[in-house]
């Protein structure tokens, strides 16, 4: 199968991995996929308490190269929007970006369920009715 | 000699050899001027025909140690697998209908075994041990006074282990049940000789053995008979087994392969065995990695290893230098893991982080040495990635985690 450009270079050079302390306040966190699925993906972000905007972002993915591509480009899409257009986030638009082939669409839907669990748990973490992802 | 590899890298013997360039120089007269159709009696470019085609079936019997009158021509071991199965179930169906085979065998028998169950036959599916093998008191259980046929892969295609035909053929033989033997990947690799090894079909491919695609061959024993029911209708051809214009140049590359494998397997094997144990030397001590399969009892041109907590098909993109599969050629194209490591009682985890490299006799070892550097690379900088990984460093039993099915 061939990637698309985008794809590869995502997977060669993955932007924002790494781990955030999951006890922080200001951080949210979201795991999504199985391991018997063959994707598992983790995707935090750290919001700013003050103005609700997410100022950074972490993953780590467990899957194919475009389940890689997919949550490395979610972190970077989510810098600097609000909780709820971080949830708003569409997996068409993940998909059309790296030009996902359709066995592939899979992937994108896990990095729209990763942020959006990421922002509810931040939501759930500070009293807020997790209406995003009810 | 050169030391730098060429890239890609070709590690997938297992899929399909290269064609021996000896093969490829005896196949081209027999399509430029010796065109002549083997069943052409009147004329000479008839009779080379068939004497090039007679020729290829004694080569093709030496290597077995069965008699030609024994070997049938088909288009490879997929068709040879159905002629049997098929050919076999339902000559005998009278005798009885139930078929034995295993959960690892390959999908040209699993497929056509559920064929023979939608036309009223009843097939076992018997569970293989951890390592592969058959475990031969539960199929001596499982035969019945109507079992009829058992088939068994004598040489796995993604973990390689050798199944001992000779004690399954004989609990069969005591049994009165005809043993068909799936050797797509055994020729060239075992020694096989069926005036001593008691199996009444055989399936061959010439493709696996550095022969070219698109021809194979059915072994039908003669003592005691074997009669089969055939498949394909039209002139005859075959003594009635199998129809359709034999494909001479085709006939003669499988022949050739089979003469040159003869006379080099001990040689192939020798070298095979020494990369394979320099692979796996390579690779044996990366934490969680999992060997697939018994090593002991392995054909040397196969090592299939699971890269804990790295999905194989990111592994795979990641070694772009290497041409291996992830599981078998025919299933990698779907994105269900490995069903063969399944049936080993795998997890799905280490299903889905398997490599299957395998060794040919163009292998060499700067080849191995640099697989080796790429996949350790890889696998390191995946599992930095890996949130699983993460999991297991922090001490987090990956199995007590509820995951939520997608």
């Amino acid at each position: 199968m061939a990637y698309s450009e985008k794809v590869i270079d995502h997977y060669e050079n993955p932007r924002n991995v790494g781990s955030f302390d999951k006890g922080d306040e200001s951080v949210g966190t979201g795991m999504v996929g199985a391991p018997a699925c063959g994707d598992v993906m983790k995707l935090q972000i750290k919001v700013n308490p003050d103005t609700g905007v997410i100022e950074d972002a972490r993953f780590k993915t467990y899957g194919c190269g475009s389940a890689i591509a997919s949550s490395s480009l979610v972190t970077e899409w989510v810098k600097g929007k609000t909780l709820d257009e971080a949830a708003a986030l569409k997996n068409s638009e993940i998909a059309q970006e790296l030009a996902l082939p359709p066995v592939k669409i899979h992937c994108s839907i896990l990095a729209e369920d990763a942020i959006k669990a990421a922002v509810s748990d931040y939501k759930a973490k500070h009293g807020v009715a997790a209406a995003a992802n009810a | 000699m050169e030391m730098t590899p060429h890239f890609p890298i070709y590690l997938d013997y297992g899929a399909t050899t290269p064609v021996d360039p000896r093969v490829v120089d005896a196949m081209i007269p027999w399509l430029r001027e010796h065109f002549g159709n083997a069943a052409s009696r009147s004329h000479a470019w008839g009779w080379e025909a068939e004497e090039a085609v007679e020729r290829a079936r004694g080569q093709v019997a030496d290597l077995i140690g069965a008699d030609p009158r024994e070997i049938v021509w088909t288009s490879g071991a997929t068709e040879s697998t159905n002629l049997a199965l098929k050919g076999a179930a339902q000559f005998y169906k009278g005798k009885g209908k139930h078929l034995v085979t295993w959960k690892t065998e390959h999908k040209a028998v699993l497929d056509t075994m559920r064929e023979l169950e939608r036309q009223g036959f009843e097939v076992t599916y018997l569970d293989v041990q951890e390592d592969g093998l058959v475990n031969l008191d539960a199929f001596k259980a499982a035969l019945r006074s109507d079992t009829v046929l058992v088939s068994v892969l004598f040489v796995n295609n993604e973990i390689g282990v050798i199944q001992d035909v000779a004690a399954i053929g004989a609990i069969c033989r005591e049994n009165g049940t005809l043993l068909h033997v799936d050797a797509a990947q055994a020729t060239g690799r075992v020694e096989i000789d069926v005036k001593n090894l008691p199996v009444d079909l055989m399936s061959m491919t010439a493709h696996k053995t550095y022969g070219p695609k698109g021809v194979g061959a059915l072994y039908v024993r003669r003592k005691p008979r074997v009669r089969l029911e055939a498949q394909i209708h039209g002139g005859g051809h075959e003594r009635g087994m199998r129809s359709g214009t034999l494909p001479t140049h085709q006939i003669v590359g499988m022949g050739e392969a089979f003469r040159i494998i003869k006379l080099e397997m001990d040689e192939v094997n020798a070298k095979a065995r020494e990369l394979q144990k320099r692979l796996l030397d390579g690779l044996k001590d990366i934490e969680q990695v999992f060997i697939n399969g018994s090593l002991e009892h392995r054909v040397p041109q196969n090592l299939n290893i699971s890269f804990n907590y790295v999905e194989g098909e990111s592994l795979i993109m990641g070694i772009k230098g290497l041409a291996v599969s992830s599981g078998s050629a025919c299933t990698s194209a779907s994105l269900e893991p490995s069903y063969v490591l399944r049936a080993l009682g795998r997890s799905d985890e280490l299903a889905h982080s398997s490599l299957r490299m395998t060794i040919g006799r163009f292998t060499t070892e700067e080849e191995i040495d640099y697989a080796i550097s790429t996949i350790r690379e890889n696998v390191a900088r995946l599992r930095e990635l890996s949130p699983l990984w993460e999991m297991y460093q922090d001490g987090i039993d990956i199995s007590t985690i509820q995951w939520a099915a997608h």
